[in-house]
């Protein structure tokens, strides 16, 4: 039988405002199967998203939602998740989103390692207004903003949040929707930060403007840059520089969570602490 | 009490307790069940996270210190949004930098409580030093329109009544209500008279739930004066919350009726019960010649001088208004229109002494400002009273 995506969906929203041929449907699609596979509760759910075209997401899906100011959906999501620790908690964010306006609070979200699933929907460019530069397009693009080709160096987000201390990362591309599913299902799974950079095509405002007039054009150039973890691992440094690596890129289960590390406050000051020695202290302390 | 300050309970039944400010703002939030913290250090209110970082905890609330200012109101308002009493404190540059997240709180009508302990401005001013420079952000700290509740403490114990005060009033009008103290109230460590906490529990107010089916629950479709019924996540009632322009369920909308609707409602819903949130002082004001109007940590120092102008045999009397905004218009006009003379007393360059011509409807008010640092002191203002009148 086919997947009814009705029961979570808000039917009245529907169409979305995203374009013909966007990616962000697939995103959308794969998360609510994942949270299908798990069972989980939509009323456990909470979805917060911040500004850009990942920004709508929020008001798509019938789970308990918050579209946020622009990049600030990684703290709104924590103050959720630490007076909730026991819902789900979802960011759904855009490059720009997360990675540029908000990119200090994706930092120390991840340097927490506090429970929440973090999906960037991944396009390289400000698409919801027209082609601006993201901290993800690739130097050489055009964008309204460097109409010679853009010169700023983009980075991979999924490195800088693994740096920063997220216990799960992951990358997938709408073009591989079934993978993107799994990964997002592991995300949901995983106890801690867990970060999803899905790639995903903005053949309006990325692809017609840089030789890829369509959506399978746009598609096709982000399987031409993507290879999966093995396969990337395997490259010399010089050509690791030509792709993004995509599967599980971390998934380490023992890293304390923040809410839980929270919860040792809140014993210590209702008098469950015991006094530690010197020595314990010392093994106390890491840097 | 957190920390081990000894209690008294006194004849009247109240507590007495010596304290600072800033603790007695915090200690304040969590005995009107605030159950969540999120701020970022910043003088002169660092104070109020350190206390309730250790008093929150021993209550089962969560207190977080955040890497930012911007995030230290978004963690509190998503906590709030959730369901849970929730605060931040912080000083003028703080303000600042929530702004925009202010304003969200403003049009997806979370209640909110907001320490703003002031100092000299503007940028990073005097971070040491009392200001009361903060009152037209007060008024309008975001962009757009909307009708902000702040409440200014003027005594010790106004730093924990006040406290309180602001967080029902946050759940009645569901929005941010803002708690002005200063480095002079906020650091001042002198005895405070608080009510019992029995007495605070008894009249907390929570805000509003809806009941019935989720199927007619409509979040933001309710009368043209009154506040969104936001239920608490997780309970059956999944709705959205926007700082878009929104819809009777909270959905984004750009339908001209709506979209005037909403922001009309967003004033009305204050200004219509502005009786629910005035809140005012007069001090030997019946026999008086004189009028001189000011808040905060500066009217200790006008009392003051009231009486010691009296005792000269010049009879001044003060006017202090506790609620800012919306401000005593109504009363302040009664008042124009009975005394001549009026001084307006404040640590700025005059940001209320407008309101209170505006009030008051004439221009001919003397004012006695200060931006330096420092507070005034008595003598300042005898010395001003006697030049000018």
């Amino acid at each position: 039988m086919a997947f009814n995506y009705d029961e979570y969906l808000r039917l009245e929203k529907m169409p979305t405002l995203w374009c013909w041929g966007c990616g962000d449907g697939i995103v959308l699609k794969a998360f609510v199967r994942a949270v299908d596979k798990l069972q989980i509760p939509k009323d456990d759910i909470c979805v917060v998203s911040g500004i850009g075209c990942s920004g709508r997401f929020s008001s798509y899906v019938d789970f308990n939602t918050i579209h946020t100011t622009h990049g600030r959906t990684p703290a709104y999501a924590t103050g959720v998740k630490l007076a909730n620790p026991d819902k789900t908690v979802v960011c759904v964010t855009g490059d720009g989103d997360a990675l540029a306006i908000g990119g200090n609070h994706t930092i120390h979200a991840a340097r927490r390692n506090i429970d929440i699933t973090f999906i960037v929907i991944q396009n390289f460019i400000y698409g919801l207004t027209n082609s601006q530069t993201s901290p993800t397009t690739p130097q050489g693009m055009w964008t309204v903003t460097q109409k010679i080709g853009n010169i700023d160096p983009a980075f991979d987000a999924c490195r800088l949040v693994e740096a920063a201390g997220a216990s799960f990362v992951a990358r997938e591309a709408v073009t591989k929707p079934k993978k993107l599913e799994k990964v997002i299902v592991e995300a949901l799974k995983h106890k801690g930060f867990a970060y999803v950079d899905a790639l995903t095509n903005c053949h309006i405002n990325l692809g017609r403007k840089n030789k890829m007039v369509s959506a399978m054009e746009t598609l096709d150039w982000i399987d031409s840059i993507t290879l999966t973890k093995p396969k990337y691992d395997a490259l010399s440094e010089e050509e690791k520089k030509k792709y993004l690596p995509t599967g599980i890129l971390k998934q380490d289960t023992e890293a304390e969570e923040y809410c839980e590390l929270y919860q040792r406050i809140i014993d210590a000051h209702q008098g469950k602490r015991a006094k530690i020695t010197r020595e314990e202290f010392d093994q106390k302390i890491t840097i | 009490m957190a920390g081990g300050d000894k209690v008294v309970i006194n004849e009247r039944g109240n507590r007495e307790i010596v304290m600072i400010g800033n603790h007695l703002a915090a200690q304040a939030a969590v005995d009107c069940g605030c159950k969540f913290f999120g701020g970022y250090p910043i003088t002169p209110s660092s104070e109020v996270m350190e206390y309730i970082s250790d008093a929150l905890p021993a209550v089962g609330g969560t207190c977080i210190q955040m890497e930012d200012e911007i995030a230290g109101v978004a963690v509190a308002t998503g906590a709030a949004m959730s369901g849970v009493r929730a605060m931040t404190a912080t000083s003028g540059p703080g303000i600042s930098l929530k702004a925009e997240n202010l304003g969200l709180a403003q049009m997806a009508e979370v209640p909110l409580v907001v320490v703003n302990v002031m100092r000299g401005g503007p940028s990073t001013g005097l971070p040491t030093r009392v200001a009361q420079g903060d009152i037209n952000q007060a008024k309008n700290p975001s962009h757009g329109d909307y009708k902000s509740i702040a409440l200014c403490a003027g005594t010790l114990a106004e730093c924990y009544t006040e406290t309180v005060r602001a967080f029902n009033l946050a759940d009645r009008f569901m929005q941010p209500v803002f708690v002005l103290l200063d480095a002079t109230l906020g650091l001042m460590h002198a005895k405070a008279e608080i009510p019992s906490l029995e007495e605070v529990q008894k009249n907390i107010v929570p805000r509003k739930k809806f009941e019935g089916d989720p199927k007619d629950y409509k979040p933001y479709g309710v009368a043209q004066d009154e506040p969104a019924v936001l239920n608490p996540m997780f309970q059956g009632y999944r709705y959205h919350f926007t700082g878009l322009h929104h819809d009777a369920n909270g959905f984004p909308t750009e339908e001209i009726e709506t979209c005037r609707k909403l922001i009309d409602r967003l004033f009305r819903k204050v200004e219509e019960h502005k009786d629910e949130i005035e809140s005012n002082e007069e001090f030997m004001i019946d026999d008086a010649d004189i009028l001189l109007i000011g808040y905060g940590s500066a009217s200790l120092s006008i009392k003051e001088a009231v009486m010691r102008l009296r005792e000269q045999g010049i009879k001044a009397g003060m006017f202090r208004p506790i609620t800012i905004w919306p401000s005593p218009e109504d009363r302040m006009y009664e008042l124009g229109q009975k005394f001549d003379k009026v001084m307006v007393v404040e640590l700025n360059q005059g940001q209320y002494l407008e309101e209170v011509q505006r009030s008051m409807g004439r221009r001919d008010i003397e004012k006695l400002t200060k931006t330096n640092g420092r507070p005034f002191s008595p003598q300042d203002i005898i010395d001003k009273v006697k030049e000018v009148f």
